[in-house]
C-alpha cells in the first residue's frame, strides 16, 4: 500500500493534478477579467467552470493555453508552467475555443492534416490521423468540402477533432455547446464523454448548469473574475437543490392529496400549484425520484405529464450568493448565441 | 491502495530546429496556397493587374509620353515588374489581418511551432503569387510586341530583383496587417503608401519634366532605381550596377528594420 499522490514534485505542483491555477489575475484596463482565480483539475477528471457571460471563462482558458499572459499568479498544466515552459505546455494541451478556429476555406480533411503536420506527424501519420478523426466525428462524408459549407454542429465537431490530433493529455473546451441546437448539443456531449472515458483530462466552461451536471465531476463557479464556489457536482447540487420534478395532475383537485401521500413517505418538500396543475418536488438524488413516481403511481393518481427541471444558472447564483448573477445576459437559453 | 502519480513531464528538447521549421513552413505554405485555390477570386489582382496596367498605360498614355507606343512599351513594362511585386507584397498584410480576425491564428498559436513559421509561410505563398504575376506580365507584354533585347538570364535577373524588393516590403505590409484593426484599414493604408511610390517614380514617365521637389523624391524612391535596373536588364542599355546596388541596399535595410519589428509584433500579439 503506497500513497504518493500528494507529494509535490520538482516542478512545484502536486502529482495527480493536471491543472493547477493559483491566484491568476488578468486585468484589461479597469475590467478585472480574472481577479485571483484558484482552481485544480485532477488527472483524468472533468472540471466544469460555470459562469455567466463576462465572468472570465474565456480569459482563463486563454491564459491556460499560453495565448495571453496573466498579470499575476501561477498556472501549471501537466506540470509545465504557462509562463516559463509554453512550448512544452503546448504539446500537452488541446483547445476548442469559444469561436470556431478552423480554416473556413479549407476542407475538413485539409484542416486536420495541416494540424497533424504542425504537430510533427509524418505526412503518412497525419493523413491517417485525419481520416481516423473524421470518421470518429462523423465527418467522413463532408471531408472534402470546404469547412464554410459545414453546419454549426459540424464545425464544432471539426474543431473538437482538430484539438485532438495530438492526443493531448489536457483538453480545454470553451463553451462547447453554446449556440448549438439540442440534438447537436447531445452529439457534442457524447463525444466529450467518450474522450473522458479514454482518459483525457478536461476543463470545460459553460453557462448551463445542465451541461455541467452532464459532463463534469467537479465544478468551479466563477463570477466577475472570482471563484464564488467550488466542489463536487453532487455537493453543489445539494446546495442549490438539484433538479426539480414537476408532475402534472389530470385532476388538479387531487394535488393536495398527492402532496400528503408524499409527506407520509418522508418527502416533505413538495409544493403544489392548483393554478398550473403542477406538483413540484425538489430532487436531490435518483432514489428520491423513484420514490416519488412509485408513490404517486401506486396510489392511482392520474398523471398527464412528468418533467424534470435543472436549476438555471440564475437559480444557482441565487442559491450561492443570495443574489442573481448581475450580467444582463446571465442565463441565456440554449441556441441563442451564434457560435461565430 | 496505490494512487498513481502523473507521469513526470518528459525532459525534451524544446527547440524546434531547422528541419522542424522547414516542415512547419511547408505545411503552412501549402495551406496558404490551398486557400488561393479555394478562393480563386483572390488571384484577380495577381492575374489581371499586370494586364490592365499594361493596356492602360501603353495605349492611353504611351503615345503622349514617348511619341509612339512601341518606345513606351520598352520604357514602361520593365518598370511594371517592380510595381507588380510591390503591390502584391502590400496585399499580404490584409491576409494576415483576416487570419487574426478568425480563430485560426489562435489555433496556430497553441501549437508547438516557431513563431516565425506563420510569417515565413505567408512570404513563401506570396512569392508563388508574385512569380505567376510576373509570368503573366512578361507573357502579355511579349504578345503585344514588347521585345526582350537581352536574353533569358537577364529576364530572370530582373524578375529576381523585383522579387527581392517585394519580399522586403512584405515585412512592412505584415506590420501594418498586425497593427491595424480591420482588413479594410490595412488596404486603405497600403493604398496610401503605394500611390505616391509608384507614380512618384520613373516607372511610368521620365522624371526630367517633373518639378524639382518631385525629382528629389523620385531620385530617392527605390522604385525608380528598380525600374531603371529592370530597364537596363531587359533593354540592354543604360547604367546597371548603380541602380541594382540601390535596390539591394534598400531591400536589405527594409528587411533589417521591419522583419524584426514584424516578428516582435507577432510575438506580442501571442
Ligand atoms: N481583450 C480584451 N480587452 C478588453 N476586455 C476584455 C478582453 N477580453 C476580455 N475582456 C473582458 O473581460 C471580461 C471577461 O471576459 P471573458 O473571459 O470573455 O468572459 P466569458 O468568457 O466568461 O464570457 C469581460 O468583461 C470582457 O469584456
Ligand atoms: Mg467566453
Amino acid at each position: 500500500m503506497t500513497r504518493i499522490a500528494t507529494a509535490p514534485n520538482d516542478r512545484g505542483t502536486t502529482a495527480g493534478n493536471a491543472v493547477e491555477v493559483r491566484g491568476i489575475v488578468k486585468h484589461y484596463g479597469s475590467t478585472k477579467a480574472l481577479d485571483g482565480v484558484d482552481l485544480t483539475v485532477r488527472e483524468g477528471t472533468v472540471l466544469g467552470v460555470l459562469g455567466p457571460n463576462g465572468a472570465g471563462k474565456t480569459t482563463l482558458v486563454r491564459v491556460l493555453s499560453t495565448l495571453i499572459k496573466p498579470d499575476a499568479g501561477t498556472a501549471f498544466v501537466g506540470g509545465y508552467d504557462v509562463l516559463r515552459q509554453p512550448k512544452q505546455l503546448r504539446r500537452t494541451i488541446g483547445l476548442t475555443g469559444q469561436y470556431a478556429s478552423v480554416d473556413e476555406l479549407l476542407s475538413g480533411y485539409e484542416n486536420l492534416y495541416l494540424i497533424g503536420r504542425l504537430l510533427d506527424l509524418s505526412s503518412r501519420d497525419a493523413k491517417a490521423r485525419a481520416a481516423e478523426l473524421l470518421e470518429r466525428f462523423s465527418l467522413t462524408e463532408a471531408a472534402k468540402r470546404p469547412a464554410k459549407t459545414y453546419s454549426g454542429g459540424m464545425r464544432r465537431r471539426l474543431d473538437l477533432a482538430a484539438s485532438m490530433i495530438g492526443r493531448p493529455r489536457v483538453l480545454y473546451l470553451d463553451e462547447p455547446t453554446t449556440g448549438l441546437d439540442p440534438r447537436t448539443r447531445n452529439e457534442v456531449w457524447d463525444e466529450v464523454q467518450r474522450m473522458v472515458a479514454e482518459g483525457s483530462t478536461v476543463l470545460l466552461t459553460t453557462q448551463y448548469m445542465e451541461e455541467a451536471e452532464q459532463l463534469a465531476d467537479e465544478l468551479t463557479v466563477i463570477d466577475r473574475g472570482r471563484v464564488i464556489a467550488n466542489g463536487g457536482v453532487a455537493e453543489l447540487k445539494a446546495k442549490v437543490g438539484g433538479q426539480t420534478l414537476q408532475v402534472r395532475a389530470a385532476h388538479p383537485a387531487e394535488l393536495p392529496e398527492m402532496a400528503r401521500c408524499l409527506h407520509d413517505r418522508g418527502i416533505t418538500s413538495a409544493t403544489v400549484s392548483t393554478d398550473t396543475g403542477l406538483l413540484a418536488v425538489p430532487i436531490t438524488d435518483d432514489e428520491q425520484l423513484t420514490t416519488v413516481i412509485g408513490v404517486l403511481g401506486n396510489r392511482g393518481f392520474a398523471i398527464v405529464g412528468i418533467d424534470t427541471k435543472v436549476p438555471s444558472l440564475d437559480e444557482v447564483f441565487l442559491a450561492i450568493t443570495g443574489k442573481p448573477a448581475d450580467t444582463a445576459d446571465a442565463a441565456p437559453s440554449l441556441a441563442k448565441e451564434p457560435v461565430a | 491502495m496505490t494512487t498513481a502519480t502523473i507521469a513526470p513531464a518528459r525532459v525534451e528538447d524544446t527547440r524546434i530546429g531547422l528541419a522542424g521549421t522547414f516542415r512547419h513552413v511547408g505545411a503552412l505554405t501549402r495551406r496558404n496556397l490551398m486557400r488561393i485555390k479555394a478562393d480563386p477570386e483572390s488571384m484577380f489582382d495577381a492575374v489581371l493587374m499586370p494586364i490592365i496596367f499594361t493596356v492602360l498605360f501603353v495605349y492611353v498614355f504611351g503615345g503622349a509620353v514617348s511619341g509612339n507606343q512601341d518606345a513606351y512599351k520598352q520604357y514602361m513594362i520593365p518598370g511594371l515588374l517592380g510595381q507588380t511585386g510591390l503591390t502584391l507584397a502590400m496585399a499580404v498584410g490584409t491576409g494576415l489581418n483576416s487570419d487574426f480576425q478568425t480563430g485560426v491564428m489562435d489555433r496556430f498559436r497553441t501549437l508547438p511551432i516557431g513563431r516565425a513559421s506563420v510569417l515565413l509561410s505567408k512570404m513563401a505563398a506570396e512569392t508563388c503569387r508574385a512569380l505567376l504575376s510576373f509570368v503573366i506580365l512578361i507573357g502579355f507584354a511579349l504578345c503585344i510586341g514588347f521585345e526582350v533585347k537581352t536574353g533569358p538570364l537577364e529576364v530572370v535577373a530582373a524578375v529576381g530583383l523585383s522579387l527581392v524588393f517585394g519580399m522586403s516590403v512584405v515585412w512592412v505590409s505584415m506590420l501594418l496587417g498586425m497593427a491595424l484593426r480591420s482588413a479594410q484599414a490595412v488596404q486603405g493604408v497600403a493604398m496610401l503608401v503605394l500611390m505616391p511610390l509608384q507614380f512618384g517614380s520613373s516607372i511610368f514617365a521620365p522624371t526630367n519634366t517633373m518639378p524639382g521637389w518631385l525629382q528629389t523624391f523620385t531620385k530617392v524612391n527605390p522604385l525608380s532605381a528598380l525600374a531603371d535596373a529592370s530597364r537596363s536588364l531587359l533593354n540592354g542599355e543604360g547604367p546597371l550596377a548603380h541602380p541594382v546596388m540601390v535596390v539591394l541596399v534598400w531591400s536589405a535595410a527594409c528587411t533589417a528594420i521591419f522583419a524584426p519589428l514584424a516578428v516582435a509584433r507577432f510575438r506580442k500579439r501571442t
